[in-house]
C-alpha cells in the first residue's frame, strides 16, 4: 500500500530547517502500563524544526512515546522535557505546554456537536481569549491552508475521513503549536484519501515546523523526516537518517521490519 | 422490446389477478378491513353500554361532576371539604398526584445525577455502593419498595410526643403522624421580595447573555456562575431585609397528643415521594452513567491536547454530547414517575386514582365518565412531556451525512 501513494511535488527530500535549539528531552525514561513495560530506557532529543518519523510494529511503545509528549500518559520513571519545562506529577500549567503541542489523532477526533469552524474557533477563543471575529479570521486562514474552506459550515458528520483528517490538522494549528504530533493520522483512512492528507503534512514541514510522526507512509518518511526512528517492543532499535535507514538498515529487527512493510 | 410484448399479452389476458397483485390495492383492501373491524368494536361498545345502562335506570354524563362528594379526604393541597363537589375531588387528586410526582420528579433527576457521576468514580469504594445502590433499587418492584417505606419506616415511628427532631432545631419533626415543619405566612410587603426575586432573575438571563456577546468580541469571560449566584440570593434577601422581613412563620409546637401550628406531611406522601425518587433514581443514575459513557474518551483527548482544561472540557464537549444520550431516556422516566405514583392506592396516599377512581366510584358511581377523566389526565401530562420531548430532540440532533 505504501508505494502507492504519490505525494504531489516529486520524491525530492524537502529542505531542512534544524536550529540548535533542543525543544523535546527523552531522559531515560521509562513506563508500564500495569505489569506491561511499554516504554523501555527511552532517550531522545529533538531540536527545533526537526521532523522526525517513528515507525514499528504494532504495540512497540510509538504511540505511547509521542502521547508522553503532551502528557496525555504519564510516564513512572526518567524525564521528560519539553520547551524546558520537565513533565512530571506535580506539572503546574500541563494547560500551557498542550497549547503549544498540537495532535493530531488516528481516530480524527473532531468534536460533532460543533461545525469545522466552531471546532477550529472553540480553543483559541477559551484558552488564549480571543474575539469570535480574530478566532475565524484565524480558523479560515488554516481551513484554507488544508484546502477545505468551503466546509466551514458543516458538522465533521457530513465529511469524507480525509476531510476530517485534514480539519483536526487545521484546528491543531489554530493554537499556533510550536511543536505537532501526528499519531498514525493516515490509519484510519481509505486509500484515495491518504495522500491529501500527506500532502497538507508536506506542506506544513515546509514551514519548519517541528514535527514527530507515527506513521507507516515510507515515502512520506523519505520526503519529509530528517529522522526516523524504529521501535520494537518499547525500545528505541535504530536510528538515522531516512536514505540509511531504508538503504542500509543496520539492525536485523529493521531489515525484518522494513521487508513485511514494503513487501506488499 | 420482446419482453414488453410478452407482459402486455399477458396482463390483457387476466385482469383480475392485476389489480390483485398491484400492492397499493391490496393495502387499501387491508386498510379497509381494519377501520371497518374497529368501527364496529366501538360501535357496539358504545350501544351496548348505553342499553345496559338505561336497562339498569342509570344515567351517564358528567353532570354528577356538581354533585356534593360527602366523603372526606386525608390530605390535600388545595382546600377541601366533605360538602364539596365530585369536580373538587376530581382537582384535589390531580393536584395531589402533580405535587408528588413534580416533587419526586426534582429530586430522583438530581440523585440520578449523582450516584450515576458516583458509580464512574475511580474510588473503588464509591463506584462499588453506587453500583449495589442502583442494583438493589433497580431490580425489586416498586410496590414492595412503596409498602417497606410506609409499613417499616414512616409508620413504625414514635408518637407525636417523642418526635425526631431533625437537625436538632426544633423545627422539622418527624413522628408517626408525618412531618411536621413550620409554615410561611407572608406579610403585606412580602410581594416586593417576590418582585426582586423575579427581577434576579430576569438580571441573571441578561448578564449571561451580556457575558457571551462580550467573551464573542472581546473574548474576555465574565465569572457568570458566581455573579449569577450572587444575584439570585442576594437581591431578593437585601430587599426582604429593607422591607422589614415582611414574612413570618407559623412553628408546629407540640400541645398535648399533637402538633399545633405549622404544616405537615403525612407518612403515606412520605412514603410514596421516598419510593419514587430512590426507585427511579437507579435508573437516571444509569442513563447518565451510559451518557458518559459514550462520549469517546478520545474527545477529552482531543481537547486536552487543544489545552483546554479539564473543567472546560466536561462542559463545552462531555455533557453536550452526553446530553444527547442521557435526555430520552430521562424524559421517559418523568414520564414513568408520574404515572408510577398512582401506586398511591397500595398505602392509601389520596392521589387521582385513589381518590377519584376509587372512593368516587365506590360512593358515587359513574366508572366509565371517571375512567376516561383519570385516562385523560395521564395521557395528556405524558403528551406534553413528550411533546418537549421531540422538541429537544429536533434540536439538538448531530447533522451527518
Amino acid at each position: 500500500m505504501s508505494e502507492e501513494v504519490v505525494l504531489s511535488g516529486g520524491e525530492e527530500h524537502i529542505a531542512s530547517a534544524i536550529s540548535e535549539e533542543v525543544v523535546i528531552t527523552f531522559e531515560d525514561v521509562n513506563k508500564w502500563y500495569g505489569e506491561f513495560h511499554v516504554l523501555k530506557d527511552i532517550n531522545l532529543s529533538v531540536r527545533k524544526g526537526e521532523r522526525i518519523v517513528i515507525c514499528g510494529p504494532s504495540g512497540s511503545g510509538k504511540s505511547t512515546l509521542i502521547r508522553c509528549i503532551n502528557r496525555l500518559e504519564p510516564h513512572q520513571d526518567g524525564h521528560i522535557v519539553v520547551n524546558g519545562v520537565n513533565l512530571d506529577a506535580n506539572v503546574k500549567n500541563i494547560d500551557a505546554i498542550r497549547s503549544d503541542v498540537g495532535m493530531v489523532f488516528q481516530s480524527f477526533n473532531l468534536f460533532p456537536h460543533l461545525t469545522v469552524v466552531e471546532n477550529c474557533t472553540l480553543a483559541p477563543m477559551w484558552v488564549k481569549k480571543m474575539p469570535l471575529a480574530e478566532a475565524e479570521q484565524i480558523a479560515m486562514k488554516y481551513l484554507e491552508r488544508v484546502k477545505i474552506p468551503e466546509q466551514a459550515q458543516k458538522y465533521p458528520g457530513q465529511l469524507s475521513g480525509g476531510q476530517q483528517q485534514r480539519v483536526a490538522i487545521a484546528r491543531s494549528l489554530c493554537m499556533n503549536p510550536s511543536i505537532m504530533l501526528f499519531d498514525e493520522p493516515t490509519s484510519a483512512l481509505d486509500p484515495e484519501m491518504i495522500s491529501e492528507v500527506l500532502d497538507v503534512m508536506v506542506e506544513l514541514a515546509e514551514t519548519g515546523m517541528t514535527m514527530l510522526c507515527v506513521t507507516h507512509e515510507m515515502a512520506f518518511a523519505k520526503k519529509v523526516a530528517d529522522r526516523v526512528i524504529f521501535m520494537d517492543f518499547g525500545e528505541i532499535v535504530e536510528e538515522n537518517a531516512p536514505d540509511e535507514f531504508f538503504g542500509n538498515a543496520k539492525v536485523d529487527r529493521t531489515q525484518l521490519f522494513l521487508s513485511q512493510i514494503l513487501a506488499h | 422490446m420482446a419482453a414488453v410484448i410478452e407482459r402486455g399479452a399477458r396482463d390483457s389476458r387476466s385482469t383480475f389477478a392485476k389489480i390483485v397483485n398491484d400492492e397499493r390495492n391490496r393495502s387499501i383492501f387491508w386498510q379497509v378491513i381494519v377501520f371497518g373491524l374497529i368501527g364496529y368494536v366501538c360501535w357496539y361498545l358504545f350501544t351496548n353500554t348505553a342499553a345496559n345502562l338505561e336497562a339498569r335506570g342509570m344515567s351517564s354524563g358528567f353532570d354528577f361532576l356538581g354533585t356534593n362528594a360527602g366523603f372526606d379526604i386525608a390530605w390535600s393541597i388545595i382546600p377541601y371539604e366533605p360538602q364539596d363537589t365530585f369536580g373538587r375531588v376530581y382537582l384535589v387528586g390531580l393536584t395531589n398526584t402533580l405535587a408528588v410526582s413534580l416533587l419526586a420528579i426534582v429530586l430522583t433527576t438530581i440523585l440520578g445525577f449523582i450516584i450515576g457521576v458516583l458509580r464512574l468514580s475511580h474510588n473503588w469504594l464509591i463506584s462499588t455502593m453506587a453500583a449495589w445502590y442502583v442494583e438493589i433499587f433497580r431490580n425489586t418492584p416498586l410496590l414492595l419498595q412503596i409498602i417497606f417505606w410506609y409499613t417499616a419506616v414512616f409508620s413504625v415511628l414514635p408518637r407525636p410526643k417523642q418526635s425526631i427532631d431533625i437537625g436538632g432545631i426544633g423545627l422539622f419533626e418527624l413522628n408517626n403522624r408525618g412531618l411536621y415543619f413550620p409554615e410561611p405566612q407572608p406579610g403585606d410587603l412580602f410581594w416586593i421580595t417576590m418582585l426582586a426575586i423575579f427581577v434576579a432573575i430576569a438580571t441573571v438571563y441578561f448578564l449571561a447573555v451580556w457575558a457571551k456577546r462580550r467573551q464573542l468580541t472581546t473574548g474576555e469571560r465574565f465569572p457568570v456562575f458566581w455573579t449569577s449566584l450572587g444575584i439570585l440570593f442576594g437581591l431578593p434577601i437585601v430587599v426582604f431585609l429593607v422591607t422589614g422581613s415582611p414574612l413570618a412563620w407559623s412553628i408546629p409546637e407540640l400541645k398535648g397528643f399533637n402538633f399545633q401550628g405549622g404544616t405537615s406531611l403525612p407518612p403515606s406522601f412520605l412514603a410514596l415521594f421516598f419510593a419514587l425518587v430512590i426507585y427511579h433514581s437507579s435508573y437516571i443514575a444509569e442513563n447518565v452513567r451510559a451518557g458518559i459513557l459514550s462520549v469517546s474518551h478520545g474527545q477529552t483527548e482531543a481537547s486536552y491536547s487543544l489545552g483546554l482544561k479539564p473543567g472546560w472540557t466536561l462542559r463545552l464537549i462531555i455533557i453536550p454530547q452526553a446530553l444527547r444520550a442521557i435526555m430520552p431516556p430521562l424524559i421517559s422516566t418523568w414520564m414513568t414517575v408520574v404515572k408510577n405514583s398512582s401506586l398511591a392506592v397500595a398505602i392509601g396516599f389520596p392521589d387521582l386514582v385513589s381518590v377519584f377512581m376509587q372512593t368516587s366510584i365506590n360512593i358515587g358511581g359513574h366508572a366509565i365518565e371517571i375512567v376516561a377523566m383519570v385516562m385523560l389526565f395521564y395521557s395528556s401530562v405524558s403528551l406534553i412531556i413528550s411533546a418537549a420531548l421531540n422538541y429537544y430532540n429536533t434540536r439538538v440532533q448531530l447533522k451527518e451525512r
